[in-house]
């Protein structure tokens, strides 16, 4: 049940957006996330998208990745 | 794909893997509470590559898997009236009732229609109004706000003929039943990713506070998998009980304030029947009392069956993790994914069909 692949928005229309993942393309709706632009990626579920991807976290996250699993 | 790719940097994984537990010598069980990690966990093969002594036990993260037999058995009744429609995931069509399945009624010619989302089945209640469309409302926190989303919307729009059989879970008071549960003995949590992108970190708090028993919550590449584990082997080692988020891309420390609140505007908290742990308070969402008219037992007048569970399976045992599925008799030669006899066979997500797919058994 649940999508753990962030898809990109590619469509805005009022309460429902165009969104892709990995080629697959469907309509969601987004009345539980704010300020959703263009270009943003977010997490769904259901048929409906429920958080947009933090870009500055995921930058974060990643360079944690690559700290800790430098060889010692 | 972007946010998937670089999370699964195989030799940046693999130098994190080989990190995990490696100057830890006394056992440590973490449980996932997550079907997504059950299945990325097997795929990714960290389990095998790390150290024996680092135990992974799938704790009851499945929707489908959790969900009570009673319930299986009175869907597939209501499915015999010619004046309902039901509406499903289709992860729960192929869960065995005890005499037959929502996919065998479906093939007997029983309207039953596989829904991607529960907006959907507003649509087909909108196209068949002589007819009750009855969505089976299973799912934990994450699948909470789309169906609070239907029954706002239905009622919004007066649409009459929809409602659903509520078997709504949630997640952290179940957790406290497993942490108190003795036979288990956890040493950290991995918590389930999807439901903390809603409620997010702080409502595992208790358990590290209360119950010394420290959490993280991961994303679900392997990467994101080993961050998670390392980052939890290092407090259950250092003795350090909290509640950390490697997940922050996607988990907000509150949580998503608008998913929240939608939950709450139509549900209430209530008693909840998990497959295999039984009834616990505090873990279920019912429909508030003003929403009651798109509750499908008091709108159909009818009563959960009773609870009757499925001779020689042990999926109750694995969905609390003290079992695994090699130890199911019907695991593998009766119970596969072709012939389902427990739930934890059925969905992607479910701990035996992880195995199964997995471990090359079959």
């Amino acid at each position: 049940m649940c999508v753990a692949v962030p898809a990109e928005v590619i469509e805005i229309k009022e309460n429902e957006a165009l969104v892709n993942f990995g080629g697959v393309k469907k309509t969601v709706n987004i009345n539980l996330v704010d300020d959703l632009k263009i270009g943003d990626y977010v997490l769904l579920h259901a048929g409906c998208a429920m958080q947009k991807v933090d870009k500055e976290e995921a930058e974060k996250t990643l360079e944690i990745f690559r700290l800790l699993s430098e060889n010692d | 794909m972007k946010y998937v790719k670089e999370f699964r940097n195989p030799s940046l994984v693999k130098n994190m893997i080989k990190k995990i537990g490696s100057d830890v010598e006394r056992e440590i069980t973490i449980m996932e509470v997550c079907g997504t990690h059950t299945m990325s966990i097997f795929k990714s093969g960290i389990r095998d590559l790390i150290p024996s002594n680092i135990k992974l036990i799938s704790g009851p993260g499945c929707p489908v898997c959790v969900t009570s037999q009673a319930y299986i058995d009175t869907a597939i009744e209501l499915t015999k009236r010619d004046d309902v429609i039901i509406t499903t995931f289709g992860d729960m069509l192929k869960v065995p009732g005890n005499n037959s399945s929502l996919q065998n009624e479906k093939a007997l010619g029983r309207d039953i229609r596989m829904v991607y989302s529960p907006l959907d089945s507003l649509k087909i209640a909108k196209e068949n109004p002589d007819r009750e469309v009855i969505f089976l409302a299973v799912g934990f926190e994450t699948t909470a706000p789309a169906i609070a989303l239907s029954i706002k919307i239905a009622s919004e729009e007066n649409i009459k003929n929809y409602s659903i059989l509520q078997s709504i879970k949630t997640m952290p008071e179940t957790m406290k039943q497993l942490v108190l549960d003795e036979d288990i003995k956890i040493d950290g949590f991995l918590c389930p990713g999807h439901v903390s992108t809603v409620i997010g970190a702080k409502p595992y708090e208790f358990l590290a506070n209360e119950f010394e028993v420290p959490a993280v919550i991961a994303g679900f590449e392997s990467g994101d998998i080993a961050i998670g584990l390392y980052t939890l082997i290092e407090m259950i080692k250092n003795n350090t009980n909290e509640v950390k988020n490697v997940y922050s891309r996607f988990v907000k420390y509150e949580g998503s304030e608008k998913a929240i609140s939608s939950i709450y505007e139509i549900f209430e908290e209530s008693d909840a029947v998990w497959r295999g742990l039984g009834n616990i308070s505090g873990t279920g969402l019912k429909l508030k009392q003003k929403y009651d008219s798109f509750n499908a037992e008091t709108k159909l007048g009818i009563n959960l069956l009773n609870d009757k569970p499925i001779k020689g399976c042990i999926c109750g045992d694995i969905l609390k993790g003290k079992k695994n599925p090699l130890q199911c008799k019907l695991f593998s030669k009766v119970c596969n994914p072709l012939n389902p006899i427990g739930a934890c066979m059925v969905s992607e997500e479910g701990t035996c069909a992880a195995y199964y797919k997995y471990k090359n058994i079959g």
